[in-house]
């Protein structure tokens, strides 16, 4: 039955969440964005995830670039890319992402960058992993909420 | 950008419907914040532009009651879109920004934000921030009574407590004052009940940079004397503008000249005094440039009034805490102190003059706060010592416990402000302010440095003898002025021997630090005992206990007598003297006090001791220059213990420069140890 299906989505979701609370992937503040979601604002916490990846995207590209001058000497400016992308990530509840945009700014204060580039990489990792993680657990709501309507239409 | 259309009706149901502005150019943070405020069911018009925001301000400054903005924006600094807020629309602003800096924080505190959030914003915060509006609706409404601005009668709050508003909001917005008003009281408000007593709204005056030069340059023309406010006018010949709002910004404008008359009179008390006389002063004024003081040379009065913390940045009403100031206890004993403690002449008008700049500083805040003073950037280029210095004092504590080392550090900073172009306007930050001061203070220790440093090294006497002695002195020093005086001395000792090698940046940070910290509170026993608690954890060998710095510190709140350390061993009776006096001042000392302490207690001298610490190695060594932390705890050890010294100081002269002397001695003996 579809509704079986539902919950069994219902319960890979909240499994992942898990998952991914238990990473330190996410944190509290993602457990708020959900919170916020309402039937005002019934598909907030994708709208704002998506949001954030178009920026972070741009970000990532930035700092990639920046470090990839030849004659880099731009820290200021990484820094303020870096404390976008903290201050976004830290909106989300994206913690490991954030944390590592600490340990960059950190390189990036004491101009090593070699250890910027060490930061980039890992924080383009994290970047990444959190980045499939969301998409899928969008990809298993939207299923869930489909396999949902279509058995119960007057449910949610 | 959305906006929401205004509904009166829930207006009345405040806080629900509060109009919020919010500014971010992170399209995240913008659309979760604004998220997060319709949640508080508040009203949010949100645009990711400074630039747009300041129109839409413009526009109606009646459409918002409260602006949240990040700090870091493109096209404008969070912190100057702060100072205009408050400068054009009075409205209460809070900042936000994912960097927990302490002294961006400060930056925003003294730049006169409301409040500082940190990003991930919470829910639980924003469902505050309503206060904020109330807060200042409470001390506009007392203003609008004087002034005409406009009150919002639905919010029910009564022009009531004039003085507990204003002391109450840190804000120090123009019109805020009570004092301000009170001249002005008697005529604006029988203007107003002749113009209007039924209707309290009057629009609201901006007295932005363009207009408030005008005002200052029809000022100048008619003499500070012969202003009045129907000839102002006049010659400012801006329309709409009615001679209350004129008189009720020159009474503004003439208390802010006073305290920073009073401020430089200080100054040049402290000058003479020093044995700098008028050269000192007028070089002090010449330094800054200002206006102002050459007009208000000569009150030659001096004060030892406890100054209230400066607006900071001159800027204007955004004054955060007119809190007590640092500057408190500046006698001219203290100054003879002073001037004992560094012997040359030259660095002593350095430091009258220092001492004189920061006296302005430290000086009520509330001229400031009521003034407008929205001079331009070349303008405030001229008040950069004041500014420096009421930045400096906002962060002190009220308990002006630094006062000398605010006086350093603020003459340094005035001294250097004339040649600095960092002091801007918009972002005088502290940490703009005190970098110039520190190095300048470093600079005058400099001066002195050779000669502390060759008197400390050819002191070698016994180094328990001269803990001991210096104990004494301090014991001695403590019950007549209590502990402060002696890390006071210590303070100078060590200033000394740290002069040569700071730096300026080092100083900036330290400088910004520490009055971040001095800012906090100078009465939290508990932050000291957690710093001495610091100090110990880094320090396994140290002598001093927890216990034993909370206790002094405890007793140097109390100012109380040193009977505590006393009855130490002279070492630890030293250091805990030292730590106390700088967790007395609220630092986190740990750098400076950690060194500091470590290296003058002999019984825990490691030669080989890694002195990855900040400063541990290079505190009492000259040429530290590769430690500019250790410079920067230094600072902040010397600051901190300035300012214990200067609660409550008074000291003998002759005292004071004994107790100096020994206190060489310590220092030579621990320099010894450490070397």
């Amino acid at each position: 039955m579809l509704g079986l299906g539902a919950d069994r989505l219902w319960a890979d979701m909240n499994r992942l969440l898990a998952l991914l609370f238990h990473q330190g992937v996410l944190d509290e503040q993602f457990v708020q964005l959900q919170q916020l979601q309402d039937e005002s604002s019934p598909n907030f916490v994708c709208e704002v995830v998506t949001i954030y990846f178009h920026e972070s995207e741009k970000l990532l590209k930035n700092l990639r670039g920046l470090l990839m001058e030849r004659e880099f000497s731009d820290y200021k400016k990484m820094g303020i890319h870096l404390n976008q992308f903290m201050g976004s990530s830290s909106s989300i509840g994206a913690k490991r992402v954030r944390n590592v945009c600490v340990a960059f700014r950190a390189a990036s204060e004491q101009n090593n960058r070699a250890g910027c580039l060490r930061a980039l990489e890992l924080l383009e990792h994290e970047y990444c992993y959190l980045k499939n993680k969301l998409h899928e657990l969008f990809h298993i709501e939207q299923q869930r909420l489909l396999a949902a309507g279509v058995r119960y239409p007057m449910q949610n | 950008m959305t906006v929401e259309p205004i509904m009166d009706d829930s207006r009345d149901q405040f806080p629900i419907g509060m109009r919020v502005l919010a500014v971010d150019d992170d399209p995240t943070c913008l659309f979760v914040l604004e998220t997060l405020l319709r949640r508080c069911q508040y009203h949010v018009t949100t645009t990711n532009q400074a630039i747009t925001a300041l129109k839409l301000l413009r526009e109606n400054k009646n459409n918002f009651d409260l602006v949240i903005s990040d700090v870091h924006m493109p096209d404008m600094d969070g912190f100057k879109l702060l100072e205009l807020v408050g400068l054009e629309m009075d409205l209460p602003v809070i900042m936000l920004s994912a960097n927990d800096d302490p002294k961006l924080v400060m930056k925003g505190i003294t730049h006169g934000a409301c409040d500082y959030l940190l990003k991930p914003v919470r829910i639980e915060e924003l469902k505050n921030i309503w206060q904020h509006v109330v807060r200042r609706k409470k001390f506009d409404s007392k203003d609008s009574n004087n002034s005409g601005s406009q009150d919002k009668p639905h919010l029910g709050i009564g022009g009531g407590s004039g003085s507990a508003g204003t002391l109450s909001d840190p804000n120090g917005k123009l019109n805020k004052k009570r004092k301000d008003q009170d001249e002005d009281e008697d005529e604006e408000h029988d203007e107003n009940v002749h113009d209007d007593p039924s209707t309290q709204k009057k629009p609201r005056v901006v007295w932005s940079v363009e207009l408030h030069r005008k005002f200052v340059a029809a000022v100048h023309q008619l003499g500070i004397d012969k202003a009045v406010p129907k000839k102002i006018l006049d010659l400012m010949n801006v329309e709409k503008l009615t001679r209350e709002n004129v008189a009720s910004h020159l009474q503004k404008y003439r208390l802010y000249l006073k305290r920073l008359n009073s401020m430089v009179n200080q100054q040049a008390n402290m000058a003479a005094a020093l044995g700098g006389t008028d050269s000192s002063y007028l070089r002090m004024g010449s330094l800054n440039g200002l206006e102002n003081f050459h007009t208000l040379n000569g009150s030659g009065q001096f004060h030892n009034t406890s100054f209230r913390s400066f607006p900071p940045s001159g800027l204007l009403g955004r004054l955060n805490t007119p809190a007590g100031m640092g500057m408190r206890g500046l006698s001219s004993s203290g100054m003879n102190q002073l001037s004992h403690a560094r012997s040359s002449s030259s660095s002593t008008v350095d430091q009258a003059d220092s001492q004189q700049v920061i006296h302005p500083g430290n000086h009520n805040g509330d001229v400031l706060q009521g003034m407008p003073m929205t001079l331009g950037l070349d303008q405030l280029q001229h008040i950069k010592g004041v500014t420096h210095v009421r930045e400096l004092s906002t962060a002190i504590d009220n308990r002006a416990i630094f006062p000398i080392c605010s006086g350093l550090l603020d003459a340094k900073t005035n001294i250097g402000s004339s040649s600095n172009p960092l002091l801007g306007v918009a972002n005088t930050t502290l940490m703009l302010e005190q970098n110039p001061q520190a190095v300048q203070g470093g600079e005058v220790f400099g001066n002195h440095s050779p000669v502390s440093l060759a008197s400390l090294n050819s002191e070698l006497s016994s180094p328990l003898l001269d803990h001991r002695r210096l104990n004494e002195n301090w014991s001695t020093a403590a019950q007549s002025s209590g502990i402060h005086s002696n890390s006071f001395q210590l303070n100078d000792c060590f200033k000394q021997t740290t002069q040569s090698t700071m730096h300026q940046s080092n100083v900036r940070d330290d400088m910004s630090k520490r009055a971040l910290q001095m800012g906090s509170n100078l009465h939290d026993v508990s932050s000291a005992t957690s710093v001495s608690t610091e100090l110990q954890d880094r320090r396994a060998d140290m002598h001093c206990g927890a216990s034993l710095t909370s206790s002094n510190a405890g007793k140097i709140s109390n100012n109380a007598g040193p009977q505590g350390w006393v009855d130490h061993n002279p070492d630890s009776s030293y250091h805990s003297n030292v730590m106390c006096n700088t967790m007395n001042s609220m630092i986190p000392v740990q750098a400076a006090v950690g060194p500091f302490v470590q290296s003058s207690e002999p019984k825990n001298f490691h030669p080989d001791m890694d002195f990855n610490s900040i400063g541990e190695s290079n505190f009492f060594d000259p040429s530290y220059t590769k430690h500019e932390e250790v410079n920067k705890s230094n600072v902040e050890t010397s600051l901190k213990l300035k300012q214990g010294l200067r609660d409550q100081r008074k000291p003998q002269e002759s005292y004071i420069s004994s107790s100096f002397g020994s206190l060489e001695d310590i220092v030579t003996a621990m320099v010894k140890r450490v070397i």
